[in-house]
């Protein structure tokens, strides 16, 4: 199961970093969510794994539990994740609309922005 | 020691009184002048209440615990040399204050200035009363901004942008350097206090890094004090209006240089290096700062030339180590202000009624301002060391310790430059009186030049009075000159000063410096044109080429580094990171195997294949927008599944939920963003990509693995033990964010809030910005469903609703002790109502929101913060929860817990934010003149009957 969740983990990383270093801002908000998939899942899995142990306390019963902070900290990091995400989107949307393209690198030379600037001068 | 509470109060003084001027200078000039006023009195006279004990030779001090970790603590003490130079700066700040009254013209904002001036008033304050180096080099830096903006007073000449600015780099580069000489230091002793540090001397001197810290706390005092090579400061200060020359370059700012020195006596003076590196460079600025003055047309920078000359003379003396060249200094110290804040004066006087500062234009002065001429000439005769003025004892005083002063088994070179450089200050200070003062009237001054009013020249006059007292009757300075010199040395002094000491050698080199002096004076014509043709050193060229290579270096290094390619960022920190991580695991290594491999069921490999093939179809798949989009919500699935088999139910329920409303948001931005990722990257940038990602996946997977493999240790167990004890809850996990981290999460939904928030304001500007007119003109496809609100979803959504809120509320309230709570809550209700949203339509479902979502934010964290806050009513800290069991027969136990509170809290703030993002995004596609319907659906059988009939009709009206 280690295996699996090991794997599972790299995978996620290297898929979101390949997107992250795209051109464009959408492959890098899907690059984003799926490092924070990958990131949840390894703080999740910095409690151990452990399979039919609940954190949820039984009165009756001495039992083991699973490791109830990392999932505490997981879990304002999912609903937090989404937050960053939708700004992202937000501030994505907002470049494309104004620069009428959704590259992410500023360098001087892009052509949209000279002949946009010329287009503004004629 | 006596307690000296009162310390703290004269040192704050200053700076609450910096408060005032701008408020009263609506009640005029006088008054805000007057108001300055008011706190520097208040302080001098509180310090003059202590002066006798001081005088008996007591040390006044207190401590107020700031940072007690870092050793920082406001400390403030009070002795001999701090009262000197504390009276000086109150003193000589009260007669600035009524000389700037008149000097200012009305053009001049004099509430800035006036509040400047007490901010820098309060920083020497501090520098001089604090007993803790960490204080003492706060209040330093505040000194290096508060004259940066003084000198840079008048904002509408470049030479005073520019003098500020140098005088700021100098002497911040130099504050930085002390700050490490300080470091050192006080790790030498062990100990921040200063009287630590001054009692532990011999330790300091002994140790192996003495050298370092000396060099370093003397670039910060060299700097402050404008000692060559660090001199070239000074003139271009000159550019600030003349009561702030008069001010930082008599008494305060340079003067805190030496002060420093004199303060540091004890701990650092006295070792061969302290000797060539200070009095040598003491001596060289002496003889520099003295030739160059003789050679300044410009009144003010021949001033300043001279005042480099004689801080070089402090410092020589300092730097002499020995307690007759002490109390010399101290003795100099209060002559040098007297005499040079006068001239400084009358410099600013003569300006403002000829309207010119050259001295080649002046002349004859004598006759047309004859109040002016003489209190001139009596302090330039003091600087020049005449008999019987004040500047001639300390002048006599200091000729007579360079006598005793070898320097490199050499017995004359110290004498004779000391005297060279005297009687270069000797023919500055008579071309000052004749050149400006005496000679014939002329007839073209830029002005007509008269006396000033009484309020100008009332502050020269009171120090050319004390000039001439100190001169004649010097044992009256001997009291304070004792305390302040025992102070520097660190044992008890005898000074004698008097004015006559017999026919000694000193006496004969002052002589001879006299004569040589008058001869340079008649010889200036002639040297001066020497002078002028001779190449010299421009220190502004240079510094200015110096600072535009700096900025042309750094220039190039961040356009260099950052040159907008964030893929290469990333790229960069990817590497990075990994490469940090591999050193960690290289040179750290890695504990024995502890934990055996879980069984993995034929199920999770479903599961496992399902997300690896999706994670690889979003990869390759991620031109298709679309598509991709629907590959990476099979990731979440899966996750949330491997949430629920690895028992975190609570995570399975928050993932499948967020999961959702992110695949709707991101559905929603790519209504309006391209379909489709064009193929830019080439082959060798994909495969760099390609193997960075690899690298990076494997690596953070081998890092999973070596987590999973072993235990660790935790605070679990005590979150486990004391949940149901502690919190009243069985969901651990619940408790947590609820309880034992309330704080955290209440900062998390406040950063829920302040993105929801963030999108709307976002959301507003674009609309407002150059995109909405992009968005006006947009043309939708046509090949779009004519039925975007279908009957079937519309029902199916409304029957839901219900039941969808139904779930909403039974997990938020089952959350305490079942899987669920405040964040699963809202966002199950939130899909909810997400639901009737793209059912039914935007306008429908906005007519019936009858609740802002902001609002719920804010009540959201306002709930959460009130259950937090109700704890101290019960006298417990902030977000302490209670809770309790009812029980009413015959239904079962029921419980009652604070918590619920603060979870109907987070509910609310995670509905607002989660309804506030999404809804912001659908805002733009009604602003893009998206047809909206208020009708529930586009296609509604009910109303077809009679629009079938109606629509024939309308074909024949159209014919």
């Amino acid at each position: 199961m280690e295996m699996i969740v090991a794997s599972a983990i790299g995978v996620l990383t290297a898929s979101g970093i390949y997107l992250i270093l795209r051109l464009r801002a959408f492959p890098v908000i899907l690059g984003m969510a799926m490092l924070s998939y990958a990131v949840n899942v390894f703080l999740f899995a910095t409690g151990r794994l452990a399979v039919n142990a609940p954190p949820i306390l039984k009165k009756y019963a001495d039992l083991a539990y699973s490791d109830p902070l990392p999932q505490a900290l997981v879990l304002t990091a999912i609903v937090i994740s989404f937050g960053m995400t939708a700004v992202l989107v937000m501030i994505a949307l907002g470049a494309y609309l104004e620069a009428d393209n959704d590259k992410i690198d500023m360098t001087e030379d892009a052509p949209e922005n000279a002949s946009e600037q010329k287009g503004r001068g004629a | 020691m006596r307690d000296g509470s009162i310390l703290a109060f004269i040192a704050i003084l200053p700076f609450l009184g910096a408060l005032m001027p701008g408020i009263m200078i609506r009640a005029g000039r006088n008054a805000c002048a007057s108001f300055t006023a008011v706190p520097t009195v208040l302080a001098l006279l509180l310090l003059l209440t202590q002066a006798p004990a001081v005088m008996r030779g007591e040390v006044l001090s207190t401590t107020i615990d700031w940072l007690p970790q870092l050793g920082l603590s406001a400390s403030f003490f009070l002795d001999g040399l701090g009262l000197l130079f504390a009276g000086m700066i109150l003193g000589v700040g009260l007669l600035v204050i009524l000389y700037a009254r008149f000097y200012l013209s009305a053009k001049d904002p004099m509430g800035q200035f006036y509040t400047y001036l007490l901010l820098f008033q309060g920083a020497m304050l501090g520098i001089v009363l604090s007993d803790n180096i960490l204080l003492l080099l706060i209040f330093w830096e505040m000194t290096s901004l508060s004259s940066f903006l003084l000198i840079g007073y008048w904002k509408h000449l470049p030479e005073g942008r520019q003098g500020a600015r140098m005088a700021l780099t100098v002497t911040g580069a130099g504050g930085l350097a002390m700050i490490g000489g300080m470091l050192i230091l006080g790790n030498i002793v062990g100990s921040y206090n200063l009287t630590d540090i001054l009692a532990q001397g011999d330790v300091i001197k002994a140790s192996e890094w003495y050298l370092p810290a000396l060099i370093l706390i003397l670039l910060g005092a060299f700097t402050k004090s404008a000692q060559f090579p660090f001199h070239f400061w000074l003139p271009h200060a000159m550019a600030a209006p003349t009561p702030v020359s008069a001010y930082l370059h008599s008494a305060t700012m340079v003067k805190a240089g030496v002060f420093l020195m004199a303060r540091m006596w004890p701990a650092l003076a006295g070792t061969d290096a302290w000797f060539y590196l200070v009095a040598t460079t003491g001596l060289i600025t002496m003889v520099l700062g003295a030739v160059i003055a003789l050679f300044k047309d410009d009144l003010k920078g021949l001033l300043a030339f001279s005042t480099v000359s004689h801080l070089g003379l402090l410092t020589m003396l300092l730097g002499f180590g020995t307690k007759a060249a002490a109390i010399a200094a101290v003795f100099h110290i209060i002559n040098h202000l007297t005499f040079k804040a006068a001239l400084f004066m009358t410099a600013g006087i003569v300006d403002h009624e000829a309207h010119t500062r050259d001295i080649k234009r002046l002349g004859g002065l004598a006759k047309l301002m004859p109040i002016t001429a003489i209190i001139g000439t009596i302090t330039a005769l003091s600087m020049a060391g005449i008999i019987p003025l004040n500047g001639f004892i300390s002048k006599e005083m200091m000729l007579e310790e360079t006598l005793h002063t070898t320097w490199y088994h050499n017995p004359w070179l110290v004498p004779v430059l000391a005297t060279l450089g005297a009687s270069f200050s000797v023919a500055y200070s008579f071309r000052f009186i004749f050149h400006v003062f005496g000679g014939p009237v002329r007839d073209d001054y830029p002005a007509k030049p008269h006396d000033p009013p009484f309020g100008l020249y009332a502050a020269p006059a009171i120090l050319s009075v004390l000039v001439v007292v100190i001169g004649l009757l010097p044992h009256l300075a001997e009291p304070l000159v004792k305390v302040a010199s025992s102070a520097v040395v660190g044992a008890e002094t005898k000074p004698y000063l008097k004015i006559w000491h017999g026919l000694n050698t000193a006496l004969f080199m002052s002589a001879v410096a006299v004569v040589l002096g008058v001869v340079l004076f008649l010889l200036h014509g002639g040297l001066d044109k020497i002078w002028n043709r001779m190449p010299r050193p421009e220190a502004k060229d240079m510094f200015d080429r110096a600072m535009a290579a700096a900025v042309a270096t750094t220039r190039k290094i961040t356009e260099g580094t950052h040159n907008g390619v964030m893929s290469r960022y990333l790229a960069v920190f990817v590497v990075f990171t990994v490469g940090l991580g591999y050193h960690a695991y290289a040179t750290g290594g890695l504990g024995p195997v502890t934990r055996a491999l879980l069984p993995v069921p034929p199920l999770v490999w479903v599961g496992w294949v399902a997300m690896i093939a999706a994670a690889w179809l979003v990869v390759s798949q991620h031109r298709n927008r679309f598509r991709s989009l629907i590959f990476i919500s099979i990731i979440g699935l899966m996750i949330s599944g491997g949430f629920v088999y690895l028992s975190a139910p609570d995570l399975a329920l928050t993932q499948i939920s967020v999961e959702t409303v992110t695949i709707l948001l991101l559905l929603l931005a790519l209504y309006f963003l391209p379909k489709e990722t064009p193929a830019e990257s080439s082959t060798s940038k994909r495969l760099r990509d390609g193997a960075i990602a690899v690298t990076a996946g494997v690596a953070v997977a081998a890092l999973a693995m070596a987590f999973l493999l072993r235990d660790g240790e935790s605070i679990s167990a005590y979150h486990l033990a004391n949940s149901y004890k502690g919190g009243g809850g069985t969901n651990v996990v619940n408790v947590i964010l609820v309880d034992f981290r309330g704080y955290d999460t209440y900062g998390e939904i406040i950063v829920l809030g302040i993105a929801g928030l963030t999108i709307y304001a976002l959301m507003d500007a674009l609309l407002r910005g150059p995109a909405a007119k992009r968005l006006r003109d947009r043309t939708f496809s046509p090949d779009r469903s004519r039925d975007r609100h279908p009957l079937m979803m519309v029902v199916a959504t409304r029957a839901m609703l219900p039941i969808a809120l139904m779930v909403g509320v039974y997990i938020f309230l089952r959350g305490h002790n079942q899987p669920g709570g405040g964040f699963v809550a809202g966002l199950v209700v939130s899909i909810a109502l997400l639901m009737q949203y793209m059912a039914s339509g935007f306008a429908w479902t906005q007519l019936r929101q009858r609740m802002e979502y902001h609002t719920m934010i804010g009540w959201g964290v306002l709930i959460a913060g009130l259950t937090g806050v109700g704890a101290w009513l019960a006298g417990k800290p902030f977000l302490t929860s209670a809770f309790g069991y009812l029980h009413f027969p015959p239904i079962e136990e029921f419980e009652w817990a604070t918590a619920i509170a603060f979870d109907l809290g987070v509910f609310l703030a995670v509905l607002g934010a989660v309804m506030l993002m999404l809804y912001s995004l659908s805002r733009i596609a009604r602003f893009a003149g998206e047809t909206v319907n208020v009708e529930p659906m586009d296609y509604d059988p009910s109303t077809q009957a009679e629009e079938a009939s109606e629509a024939p009709q309308a074909q024949k009206e159209g014919q």
